[in-house]
């Protein structure tokens, strides 16, 4: 049982600044709320012990009617908290939605949202991908978000909050990290039946190994070496080709039904959900339902285990 | 053809109603029945005994839901129910509680007392009070009828679209919702619209506004927030039917339509919804701490004008719940900083009633232990609300199991706690009764410790990142253990209910008959013998103060002092339209859930029909003489 | 009063000034009626705003330019503005216990309402012509939802009015009856008041 592992993607340990933005005002409102509820309670307690009625005492007490002095305490008190913890809220809600800046050219992203996968295109280098974001570290990059099908909500709680993804209009946010990792994300807006697993990875890399990966997505090695790989792809141009996606091949049709596959064997998880081994991939090609429930993937439980091993180690080349 | 049929049996039943072509002496059989006399009432007592069954129906049903949600949650990737039919109970069980539960619970109180304590002797539309009662049954039903015929709504009780449209949610499942809230959204505004014309005209004499116990002050805006805060609803609602009825296009992007509008729509009567099922809760609190404290509510008037302000505010600040939709930084700021100053009057109700505590002589009886564990636990709420109101902070918490924490800390922590004071409370005024003390201690600490259990922790379920609204999570997440002390909560809560069930009986079999006033009580409610008789003054009392009965008891008066000579009551006949009414609507609604739009346009003309039949008929009432009261008063004092 | 007197009061010709707030019935349904008229505001503002967002999408139909005749609808907004003074009229010989002249003008009233729907199903019967359709987009599914609820709203009210008419010419005018004509008249004078908003936001604004 992995009952006592610690979790994994608190907010409370961001790796980033935008993260940290939405931390700061958290901790700040943390505070504030945590001496209101302890003066609440102090009085709350006072009171129970020290005015319960004894037995047989039936006076009656006096009936006040109030006190302007103490009313108008507790109602300038809290607007001058509320005052305290609005500054950095409003100072934060801005700096979040800062733009990419004009002159420069940073690196930006369009995210769009499937039901029940994410697409990323690097638009200003041509780069296609799926399921797992490849960012730089320390370096802010602008995503623009929409989706395709259904509303959608990007989070990855150990960079940033959330952003939504609506059908017919693009969201912007930006997201950074300060150190190399794989940070895990979530659909955070209730999507349809696989919403649960619609999840996906960020891998945050030094710059310079970022830039040896987008050489590799702009020349990806696709084409299969051994016959075993060659069987694959014909299997994959039989079956598969007319939703998902390789780049650098002679395919004839590009899908873009389904998630883009180039470079497969460099994901961390299949289908952004179970880790990338050969194993899960037949499981989720043969019985994609029972992975994730709703999922738009047919079953291939009727390829030959020929076929179906072979198709994996093509897949399972694409680099 | 089966058109055809529908109709022509249709135009039979109407003739045989309105030529009286029917089988009298079955009719007289049924009418002589008790059960005919419950079905056609127009008393507001009996009205808010049904509520009160209805909503408890429902209450269960919903809590059902939520065990199964807790139990599927038990284990990571459990698969006990997953995909659409979580989605649906999850939906189910949101919709279910707030509609067909909080509301109908806090009715049954407002039906039961508010007459009361304003010294009147009816509602001011006891018909349509009796038509409320009917469309909000009849709106769960149909509702709930999702789970027998096909498949039950899926889009989250905030039904948000494209995932509503028919080309996401397969089947009439969001028919069930939309024409089910339709139905019982009818019936609400109903209610809301009876409950202000009560109160604004029907008040005894020297009952001034501001003499009102504070029950019926936050009846009064809670009424006044329905009647502004559903509309939009109904609105939305019959945007999202035609178009998944009619083909039309407010929504789908591709015909140009745009879903954020429902979303603003939902908002815009989601956000008052909320002050509409808390501001009653806040009324029930404020007279049971005082009439367990044996004092005058600490702050009266700052009481009635922080509840009018949260009223007001609660218009203002529905985008706080689209802070992540991308309206940008300054439609987020402005209603940030307008959500925050909510904190305000909320605040000084918190220290008012810890003040009117203060110097008290405190009687922990049920209900009273309900109101005091509602002050630190709405508390609680109310801070997390504050941290929401942070857009930064939002962006973390947002749609995360920290929200479902904070609503369910108000929802439960201030609208449940509250009913069930109330019941504890106002039970010996309706039956003549009380519920057994013992097993309502048992029943408050169970419930109170599962609620903690539950719902405290789940803060940090979503702090540690788990989306609300999923069906699992992953081992390697982190968050099995959490999950599970928060379904073993669940579980306890369960039991509380089930021990409040108990209760019920079990006073019924026990019950020892209470004299008017048993918790020494303030209002005039307590004034009239127990249970109250049907019309409930034999005179009409006359208030000169604030807390008119204890005004009057520490003047050593055992009674009101009349403001009329006893003489004849005149009150309003039983009827069996306001069911019929409902029926038509029913049908109708059924209908076009089916896609049958001929059984559905039937169905309305059916009910419009009806309430022509209502507009001619001659309505004038009954008076019970003089003599019957006498008889009835003595009856109750021997 | 015993319950025969009560009865013959209420039946009897000669009626209190201001009758219809005579009675504590008459009062409260008054109220109820303002009260509901707050929340069909309501209403129509949503629908109000669902249409102003979605005005633009059109796709393949015609535009608001194209599509609106001004002087057919400036017609449509005369009858209605008509229909509304009388039926001040009406409560007026209520008020002067003048229950023909009463008749008489809530009648007409009936009538004009009538002609008005007959000119909106002549107009809907164009635009769809035209190409203007509910479901072809966004912005047909706007409109017809908020110029049909409006219409729906002025059948209801010349069902209601009849109605009452009926009631009256067959059992002749009672107590009863004035809150109930002067609640009609209300109502008819908020429909009237709906109509102004559409006629400014929907047609001249459309136009522009």
């Amino acid at each position: 049982m992995t009952g006592c592992e610690e979790p994994d993607r608190t907010v409370f340990s961001p790796k980033g600044e935008a993260g940290e933005g939405s931390l700061d005002v958290i901790m700040l409102s943390i505070y504030i709320m945590t001496f209101v509820v302890a003066v609440v309670l102090a009085i709350f307690i006072y009171v129970l012990i020290r005015y319960r009625q004894k037995p047989g005492d039936n006076s009656i007490p006096k009936q006040v009617e109030g006190s302007m002095k103490l009313e108008m305490l507790w109602t300038v008190i809290p607007i001058i908290l509320l005052a305290i913890l609005a500054v950095p809220t409003l100072t934060h809600t801005f700096s979040l939605a800062e733009e990419a800046p004009k002159d420069e050219d940073p690196l930006r992203v369009k995210v769009t949202a499937h039901q029940y996968w994410w697409e990323f295109e690097y638009p200003d280098l041509g780069i296609k991908t799926a399921q797992q974001l490849h960012i730089p570290t320390d370096e802010k990059v602008y995503l623009e978000l929409t989706s395709d099908d259904v509303i959608h909500a990007f989070w990855v709680p150990e960079l940033a909050g959330k952003q939504d993804l609506n059908p017919g209009s693009t969201n912007k946010m930006w997201i950074d990290a300060d150190e190399p990792g794989t940070y895990e994300g979530r659909c955070a807006e209730l999507c349809g039946a696989g919403h649960a697993l619609m999840n996906f990875q960020v891998v945050a890399q030094e710059k310079e190994d970022f830039d040896k990966w987008v050489e590799k997505r702009k020349n990806p090695s696709s084409e299969p070496k051994t016959a075993e790989q060659k069987a694959g792809k014909e299997v994959f141009t039989q079956n598969c080709m007319s939703c998902h996606a390789i780049d650098g091949t002679q395919m004839k049709t590009k899908g873009e039904k389904a998630p883009n596959l180039t470079g497969f064997a460099e994901r961390n998880k299949i289908a952004g959900l179970l880790e990338n081994n050969d194993e899960n991939l037949e499981k989720w090609m043969k019985h994609p339902e029972q992975v994730k429930p709703g999922t738009y993937m047919p079953s291939f439980d009727f390829l030959s285990d020929e076929d179906m091993d072979n198709l994996k180690a093509y897949l399972q080349s694409l680099e | 053809m089966a058109t055809l049929v529908t109709i022509i049996v249709f135009i039979l039943f109407l003739s045989a109603i309105l030529t009286g072509g029917y089988n009298k002496e079955l009719m007289d059989r049924f009418r002589s029945h008790w059960l005919w006399d419950w079905i056609t009432t127009v008393d507001h007592k009996k009205i808010g005994i049904m509520y009160g069954i209805g909503g408890g129906f429902f209450f269960i049903l919903g809590g059902i839901e939520a065990l199964l949600i807790r139990t599927q949650l038990f284990y990571p990737n459990n698969d006990f129910i997953v995909g659409r039919a979580f989605n649906e109970l999850l939906t189910m069980h949101g919709t279910t509680m707030i509609f067909f539960v909080a509301m109908p619970l806090l009715f049954a109180l407002m039906n039961m007392i508010v007459p009361l304590q304003i010294g009147a002797r009816d509602v001011a539309f006891p018909f349509l009070n009796a038509m409320g009662l009917w469309f909000f049954i009849a709106g769960g039903i149909l509702m709930n009828l999702s789970w027998l015929f096909g498949n039950a709504p899926d889009a989250g009780w905030t039904n948000y679209v494209p995932i509503a449209a028919n080309e996401y949610s397969a089947g009439t499942g969001i028919d069930y919702y939309v024409l089910g809230l339709q139905i019982s959204g009818f019936g609400t505004l109903m209610s809301g619209i009876n409950f202000l014309a009560t109160i604004i005209n029907m008040r005894t004499e020297g009952m001034s506004f501001l003499r009102m116990p504070l029950f019926t002050w936050t009846s009064f805006i809670s009424s006044a927030l329905i009647l502004f805060g559903f509309p939009p609803l109904t609105a939305g609602l019959f945007l999202i039917m035609f178009e998944r009825l009619f083909g039309a296009n407010f929504f789908d992007v591709a015909a140009g339509g745009n879903p954020i509008i429902w979303e603003h729509l939902f908002w815009i009567f989601g956000h008052p919804e909320v002050y509409i099922v808390v501001l009653p809760a806040f009324g029930i609190m404020s007279e049971v701490i005082s009439t367990f404290s044996k004092k005058r509510l600490f702050g009266y008037t700052s009481m009635v004008f922080a509840t009018i302000l949260i009223g007001f505010l609660g218009f203002m600040v529905w985008a706080h719940h689209m802070f992540t939709v991308g309206m940008g930084p300054v439609a987020n700021s402005i209603f940030a900083i307008a959500t925050m100053t909510i904190a305000v009057p909320t605040g000084i109700k918190v220290f008012n009633w810890l003040f009117t505590m203060w110097g008290g002589k405190i009687r922990f009886t049920t209900a009273m232990l309900y109101a005091v564990g509602f002050i630190p636990t709405f508390v609680m709420g109310g801070v997390t609300g504050v941290m929401l109101s942070t857009p930064p902070g939002d962006y973390q918490y947002h749609d995360s199991y920290f929200v479902v924490a904070h609503f369910h800390y108000v929802l439960i922590g201030g609208t449940v706690f509250g009913i069930l004071a109330g019941f504890y409370y106002w039970w010996p005024k309706i039956f003549g009764y009380k519920l057994n003390e013992k097993l309502g201690k048992w029943n408050f600490w169970l419930f109170f410790i599962g609620f903690h259990l539950t719902f405290l922790i789940q803060h940090f379920i979503g702090l540690f990142g788990m989306p609300r609204r999923v069906f699992t999570y992953q081992p390697e997440d982190g968050l099995t253990l959490i999950n599970q002390i928060s379904t073993v909560g669940a579980y306890m809560m369960a039991v509380a209910t089930i021990l409040f069930v108990v209760n019920v009986i079990y006073s019924y079999r026990h019950r020892v008959p209470v004299g008017n006033d048993p918790w020494d009580g303030r209002t005039l409610e307590w004034s009239i013998p127990s249970p109250a008789p049907f019309y409930n003054f034999a005179q009409l009392p006359k208030v000169r103060a604030l807390d008119a009965f204890w005004h009057e008891k520490m003047k050593g008066n055992k009674e009101m002092e009349p403001a009329e000579p006893l003489g004849p009551i005149h009150m309003p006949s039983n009827n069996h339209l306001p069911i019929v009414i409902v029926l038509g609507f029913f049908i109708s609604g059924l209908g076009f859930v089916f896609r049958s739009n001929e059984v559905g346009a039937l169905g309305l003309i059916f009910a419009f029909l009806m309430m022509f039949v209502r507009s001619f008929e001659k309505d004038h009432g009954y008076h019970v003489e003089t003599d019957e009261v006498e008889k009835v008063e003595k009856g109750v004092k021997a | 009063m015993s319950t025969a007197e009560l009865e013959q009061a209420k039946t009897s010709a000669k009626l209190p000034p201001h009758p219809e707030r005579a009675t504590m019935e008459g009062r409260n349904k008054i109220l109820g009626l303002w009260l509901f008229i707050g929340a069909e505001t309501v209403m129509f503002a949503c629908f109000f705003g669902t249409y102003l967002a979605l005005k633009g999408s059109n796709l393949d139909g015609p535009t608001t330019q194209e599509l609106y005749q001004i002087p057919m609808v400036a017609i449509s907004t005369l009858i209605l503005l008509v229909s509304s003074l009388t039926s001040v009229l009406g409560v007026l010989g209520m008020h002067q216990n003048n229950y023909k002249k009463m008749m008489l003008w809530f009648g007409v009233t009936v009538l004009l309402g009538f002609s008005f729907l007959g000119l909106e199903i002549y107009e809907f019967v164009e635009y769809v012509h035209a190409g203007h359709t509910f479901a072809g987009s966004a912005f047909g599914s706007a409109f017809y939802t908020l110029l049909g609820t409006h219409g729906a709203h002025v059948l209801f009210g010349v069902l209601w009015i009849s109605g009452l008419l009926v009631q009256v010419w067959r059992r002749g005018m009672s107590l009863d009856m004035a809150p109930k004509f002067f609640s009609a008249s209300l109502y008819w004078h908020f429909i009237d008041v709906i109509w102004v908003f559409i006629f400014t936001v929907v047609y001249l604004m459309g136009k522009v």
